[in-house]
């Protein structure tokens, strides 16, 4: 039996004075993968940034609603703390805060436990490895100085650390290389399993092909106006959004 | 060690009144008897009670400053410059009154002395209470003692260097320092002797509508090296209370010495403190310095480069509340070729809090092949906070490597919603960034000032989100 996680109802935000979105709805179920994509300006981040209630983003109407909760309102760390993750498309630096101390101080109010310290650095350590980041970044200050590529990757090894329910990759992988795809892909992979759950934003299908995709759902305007398996994207990377709009 | 994890402290430590208590307190004012009665209380030798009086003419004669903070509100006939506590100088820490070794206590200085440092000295309102060092220490030749110690016990070395590196014409509130000076410390440390555990003093008033005007004088001979802590707190009282201290540091060549401060005074107090170094070949100043207190705060501390090779480099932070007005900076001359100075200063502003940098870099003709790096950044975290960078930059030969950079900056909404979507309330983002913005100052300072800072910076952002 499939166990619902998340279910957007007839969602209408607006930034900045304009509407965005325009009535999604979207349910995702525990051990899927979702892809929304769509072009630029359609909708995508706003999607993201709506569920993390980011206060620059505001519901006119709709609701949403997280393991059978309603979340429309709770403030970001409320949400955060429910279990959901969002990996920025523009990671923001923080000088003076390592990464180190960074994800122990979240993963510490993520779970409301005590972290033991020398586990989690060797947790830490082995995450590094699998995502081909240097040792060396565990030190220096979360993001300040990094490549696009780095960060990107850095946003993927909170994810790992703070393991939530569902996981939301905002453009994860724009403005990566090829193998910096191909890590990124790992990481989703080493993250998912039965329980938890992948919403990945983009509009490029390189980052899905090692990936098994449940749905694709197809952003435009504001709303969804298809939904389909793993070859809509195939689909759309031939031919382009031109016949949605 | 993780600085990002900061224990819950007490904010009443720093707040803790005890009676106003006192062996004597001198009426308020500033007359020539008043001065004349603080030499009697304190048995100043012939030359010190002369001093005195010329310092008192001089600060007659000198107009307060035209520049900076209003210092309108201080009335010197309000404040009473001179109260001996109820307890005579101990060296043990049993011997010192209860109420004021409780004081001591909670701001954690004896089990500081016993797990981090090679002396102590704790001054309450205008005389030293307790001062104690190290048996090795004495062996090797440091002296370290209260400054009425030192001006009885080693007049020569007093007289050569008090107030010659500060004179008292310097400006008005050292002329007032000179009449009415209490406590402090004395250091001196001989040739080539390393000091390698620091040695700090604390300053506490307690007594209200007083003031506090410690000397601390400081000689590391050629080849020595020190690091000397000064701490100094106050509970708040309604009215003003002010704090015009000196300290002078004589940096021999080839010497070392850094000096490290974490200011907490109360939000009532006027902190009008003169620090200066002269540095000779050689030789290097490090300051270190954390201002979180005062309502008003004029604190430039200041190096002279007059050796070959001298360098100094100041690390400073300010925080400025509600109510606080703290113009802080750092003077440096360079008088010799070869020298050099690094200044990495920062300021954080919230509530209407009000930080200034202020600063001067003279360069000299003849100081060829000198270098002069300023950085200060400032941060405010609301709109209607204040940030200002006041810069004096004299420089007199083009043979020299110098740069100033300043930047201002706010805590962005998406910086905070990042830190959000990662679990941390909104107060908790902001303290985070907070820290991170004072760590590269905060790592400079001893570990527990640095969990001091730490939780400084918790308690003044508490209820900072309306």
């Amino acid at each position: 039996m499939k166990k619902e996680l998340l279910k957007i109802e007839d969602l209408h935000v607006s930034a900045e004075n304009k509407e965005i979105l325009k009535g999604i709805n979207l349910k995702i179920n525990k051990g899927e993968i979702h892809v929304i994509m769509g072009p630029n300006g359609s909708g995508k981040t706003t999607t993201a940034n709506a569920i993390l209630n980011n206060p620059a983003y505001i519901k006119q109407s709709g609701k949403i609603m997280f393991e059978s909760e309603d979340i429309t309102n709770l403030s970001t760390d409320e949400i955060a703390r429910k279990g959901i993750f969002m990996s920025f498309q523009l990671p923001e630096e923080i000088p003076g805060v390592s990464v180190t101390n960074f994800l122990k101080y979240a993963k510490n109010k993520i779970t409301g436990e005590p972290v033991k310290i020398f586990a989690f650095k060797e947790e830490l350590k082995k995450y590094m490895e699998e995502l081909n980041m240097n040792s060396k970044n565990m030190e220096r200050s979360l993001n300040v100085g990094f490549s696009g590529g780095e960060k990107k990757k850095n946003e993927i090894l909170q994810m790992l650390v703070l393991n939530p329910k569902l996981a939301i990759l905002d453009e994860t992988d724009s403005g990566l290389d090829v193998d910096a795809i191909k890590t990124v892909s790992k990481g989703i992979q080493m993250f998912k399993n039965e329980n938890n759950a992948v919403l990945i934003i983009t509009h490029n299908t390189k980052i899905l092909n090692s990936l098994k995709v449940d749905y694709v759902h197809v952003l435009v305007d504001g709303k969804i106006i298809k939904t389909g398996s793993q070859e809509l994207a195939e689909e759309i990377e031939e031919n382009g959004y031109s016949q949605y709009k | 060690m993780s600085k990002t994890k900061v224990d819950e402290i007490n904010r009443n430590i720093y707040d803790i009144k005890n009676k106003d208590e006192y062996e004597f307190k001198i009426k308020k004012g500033l007359t020539p008897e008043i001065i004349k009665e603080i030499s009697k209380q304190k048995n100043d030798p012939e030359w010190m009670a002369e001093f005195r009086l010329k310092a008192l003419e001089v600060y007659n004669k000198l107009e307060l400053p035209t520049w900076g903070p209003d210092l309108s509100e201080l009335n010197m006939d309000e404040i009473a410059t001179y109260v001996r506590p109820k307890s005579k100088l101990n060296n043990s820490w049993e011997d010192v009154p209860e109420d004021i070794k409780n004081t001591f206590d909670k701001l954690g200085i004896p089990e500081a002395e016993k797990t981090s440092l090679a002396g102590v000295g704790a001054q309450y309102d205008s005389e030293v209470v307790y001062h104690s060092m190290k048996e090795e220490l004495i062996k090797q030749g440091v002296i370290y003692t209260d400054m009425e110690t030192a001006v009885r016990e080693y007049p020569e070395l007093v007289k050569k260097h008090f107030m010659k590196c500060v004179p008292v014409s310097d400006h008005k509130f050292v002329a007032l320092h000179g009449a009415v000076w209490s406590g402090g410390s004395f250091v001196y440390v001989p040739k080539g002797v390393k000091v390698d555990i620091p040695l700090q003093s604390y300053f506490r008033l307690n007594s209200p509508e007083s003031g506090q005007f410690e000397h601390t004088l400081i000689i590391v001979d050629e080849g020595a090296s020190l690091h000397f802590i000064e701490g100094c707190s106050a509970p708040k009282y309604n009215k003003v209370n002010l704090h015009a201290g000196c300290v002078e540091l004589y940096v021999k060549e080839n010497a070392y010495l850094r000096y490290s401060t974490i200011e907490n005074w109360s939000k009532n107090m006027l902190n009008l403190n003169t620090k200066k170094a002269i540095v000779e070949k050689n030789a290097k100043m490090e300051w270190v310095s954390g201002s979180f207190g005062s309502k008003i705060s004029m604190l430039y501390p200041m190096s002279i480069l007059n050796g070959e090779g001298a360098k100094t480099e100041f690390t400073g932070i300010s925080f400025a509340g509600k109510g606080q007005n703290l113009d802080n900076g750092f003077k440096v001359v360079h008088n010799s070729p070869n020298t050099s100075s690094v200044v990495n200063a920062k300021s954080i502003s919230k509530n209407g809090g009000k930080c200034t940098y202020r600063s001067l870099v003279r360069i000299n003709e003849n100081a060829k092949n000198s270098k002069a790096l300023v950085s200060c950044e400032s941060l405010m975290l609301d709109d209607i906070s204040i940030s200002d960078t006041i810069p004096v930059n004299d420089i007199q030969t083009d043979e020299v490597e110098f740069s100033h950079e300043a930047k201002i900056g706010k805590i962005s909404d998406k910086t905070i919603f990042y830190l959000m979507s990662r679990g941390l309330s909104e107060e908790d983002a902001k303290a985070m960034i907070v820290r991170g913005f004072a760590y590269p100052i905060s790592k400079e300072l001893p570990v527990e000032y640095a969990v001091e800072m730490n939780n400084l910076i918790n308690l003044e952002l508490e209820g900072a989100i309306g």
